[in-house]
């Protein structure tokens, strides 16, 4: 097994964990922790490539996790205001007991 | 012989690892700084505890610590005694595997930001291209520990301090990152190595310190502020503010645990002023050509006891801020003039230091800090706390 | 394989299982934060040494205190009395559990069309610098305008509605 192998595997495995909790849990903020920690495998499989890619004096990998990671933190910070206002009109995190279009 | 003298502790060091086989020598001698490290700052933390109780005791009318040893100054030996001594008291509905954490948490990452600082002439453990960013990063893991800390104690007082302190911790960060940012990008560089050099030059006798520009002194004055904040020290001890919330996040904490909360945080407060003292004041660069013959590491010591006296000075001053007065003044005044000072220290790189820049650089922060305050004070947001009822 | 690729593999792992596992929010959030840091570790590891620090900034500093504020904001932290997985739990296990299959057979199928161990390349600074103003200026300023939009954007969704106002 090659290092890229073993780095590919483990930002499988992650995801797919992140992918279970999303796709599980009940409380709006774990679905999401769940999505941050796809995003990350992600992240870890742009490096690997970077490190181990045939150009990486060009970085193209290294700089998309650094987007990336940019990126994620916007989401974090408006996915936890909606979950905020979520719980503010709806008094549950729960995801289950959202289910009306209709406030 | 001066060489010698400023070399001393980098010689033994070499002197010290020569008697290992060669294999060894790289992980001796880190393993050597990391012991002194870890030995050094508390030997600080001690001094500083004494010179703070003393000092705030002169400063209050009262005479301070003067019964252990002569003058008092054995306290801190009797301090460490005793909170060693102390049961280790852990609330009954406490998260016991959190509530042990904390602490630890907080003291790693503390000591951690030291790996990267200057502490002399080629007296850091590490060279890193991207310390400046290590040392943050290490920064930002303390907020986790006051969080853990306030959440484990099941206790209000704690939550409440542990929030009190994240919002105040983050809200601050922003200000200490920006504020050096300016350095950064006058430097172009992020290593702190290469920041102490470029202030290491000297014109008529007097330094290249970067305090000594229009933005070094605007920095110079925000990373002061920011860095009061972020290690929670009057006036922006809310989060422990003793009148209001016993002690804040660690007020379930007793015996050697809370002595590493206090710990912690007096060597945060020796982290932070290094940085600082590396940033803006020149790190371990001599403050004038003619005394350039003295070791190095005094200058660091120096001047990092000299922000520490600084500290205990404003804690003997200022009273204590308001919830509201602290976040208005972090991101209605503190932070828009740290963007204003990274376009003045863009000015200042395209222009070319010279007596023109300098003055142009002085008078746009100077306007904008006078029009700032004037129009906080007259909206009542920053202005000086009024009393309803104690009058 | 090294023994430090196992061990930062374990911390990720680790952690990343707690984090969904754990039926107290706060202690998956802290689950995850120790995901968050053997990540940045195994970016470190693999030489991309902004990369791992900025890690380190934006996920323990920022993303995870974030977390934990909302927690506490929604009373989250509070036993609830159903469970923590929703009744569908079997269906999106089982969907994970695919995609792992997939992904992890078109690894080990690729593996042998897969570059081998390199000379470990360099991201100094200088160069990130160098190419975020350079080839990626756009990308960096598109990122700059979603972030301003993300902070405005947060600050209006949360924002509490005052009542009695205007």
């Amino acid at each position: 097994m090659t290092p890229l192998t073993g780095y590919l595997l483990l930002a499988a495995l992650l995801f797919a964990i992140g992918l279970a909790g999303a796709l599980t849990r009940r409380n709006a903020i774990l679905v999401l922790i769940g999505i941050e920690l796809m995003l990350n495998a992600a992240n870890l499989n742009l490096i690997a490539f970077w490190r181990y890619g045939p150009h990486p004096e060009a970085l193209t990998g290294f700089m998309f996790a650094i987007f990336s990671i940019a990126v994620a933190a916007a989401e974090a910070a408006v996915g936890l205001g909606l979950v905020i206002q979520i719980y503010r009109h709806a008094k549950t995190t729960d995801l289950d007991l959202m289910n009306r279009m209709k406030g | 012989m001066v060489e010698k003298a400023d070399q001393i502790f980098v010689t033994l060091l070499h002197w010290l690892v020569g008697f290992l086989p060669t294999g060894w020598q790289h992980l001796a001698s880190v393993v050597v700084c990391v012991v002194v490290i870890i030995a050094v700052y508390p030997t600080l933390f001690a001094l500083a505890v004494l010179l703070e109780r003393k000092g705030l005791g002169r400063m209050q009318n009262r005479y301070g610590p003067n019964r252990v040893g002569p003058f008092g100054i054995l306290q801190p030996v009797a301090d460490g005694i005793k909170s060693l001594t102390k049961e280790d008291v852990v609330p009954f509905r406490a998260d016991a595997l959190v509530h042990f954490m904390a602490p630890l948490v907080l003291v790693v990452a503390v000591f951690m930001g030291f790996a990267v600082l200057p502490m002399g002439r080629n007296m850091e453990l590490v060279d890193m291209d991207a310390s400046l960013l290590f040392f943050f990063a290490m920064g930002a893991s303390t907020e986790l520990s006051v969080f853990m800390a306030g959440w484990s104690s099941r206790n209000k007082y704690s939550l409440l301090g542990a929030m009190r302190a994240i919002a105040q911790m983050i809200s601050y960060e922003v200000i200490l990152l920006l504020s050096s940012v300016a350095v950064v990008m006058i430097t172009g560089s992020l290593s702190l190595v290469k920041i102490v050099e470029a202030q290491n030059h000297y014109t008529w006798g007097l330094p290249h310190w970067f305090v000594l520009t229009p933005w070094g002194l605007m920095g110079f004055v925000l990373f002061v502020i920011a860095s009061t904040a972020e290690t929670n020290r009057s006036p922006f001890d809310l989060p422990e503010g003793e009148s209001e919330i016993i002690a804040g996040y660690f007020t379930e904490y007793s015996g050697f645990k809370f002595a590493l909360f206090f710990l912690g945080e007096y060597v945060g407060m020796f982290g932070i002023a290094g940085f600082g003292t590396t940033l803006f004041l020149g790190g371990w660069s001599a403050p004038l050509s003619v005394l350039t013959w003295v070791p190095s590491w005094i200058w660091f010591f120096g001047k990092v006891l000299l922000w520490i006296c600084f500290f205990i000075w404003l804690r003997g001053t200022l009273p204590r801020l308001r919830q509201d007065q602290l976040m208005n003044f972090a991101w209605k005044f503190a932070l828009p003039l740290t963007l204003l000072n990274l376009i003045v220290a863009a000015l200042w790189h395209f222009m070319g230091a010279g007596v023109v820049t300098w003055l142009v650089c002085f008078a746009i922060l100077a306007i904008a800090y006078v029009l700032m305050a004037r129009t906080g004070l007259k909206r009542g947001k920053i202005g000086p706390r009024s009393y309803r009822y104690a009058e | 394989m090294s023994i430090v690729f196992w061990i930062f593999a374990v911390i990720t792992l680790g952690g990343a299982l707690a984090a969904m596992l754990l039926r107290s929010l706060v202690h998956s959030a802290l689950a995850v934060t120790l995901s968050f840091a053997g990540l940045a570790l195994m970016f470190l590891e693999l030489g991309a040494q902004f990369a791992g620090f900025t890690q380190f900034l934006v996920y323990i500093g920022a993303v995870a205190i974030l977390v934990v504020f909302a927690i506490l904001l929604t009373r989250s932290s509070e036993e609830t009395g159903s469970g923590v997985f929703s009744p569908t739990w079997l269906r999106g296990l089982v969907i994970a559990a695919a995609v792992f299959a997939v992904l992890g057979w078109s690894i080990l199928n690729s593996a042998a069309a897969l570059p081998g161990t390199t000379a470990e390349p360099v991201a100094s600074v200088q160069q990130i610098g160098q190419a975020l103003m350079g080839p990626y200026v756009l990308p960096l300023e598109i990122v700059a305008v979603l972030l301003t939009s993300a902070l405005i954007g947060a600050v209006i969704v949360a924002m509490h509605e005052k009542e009695g106002a205007e």
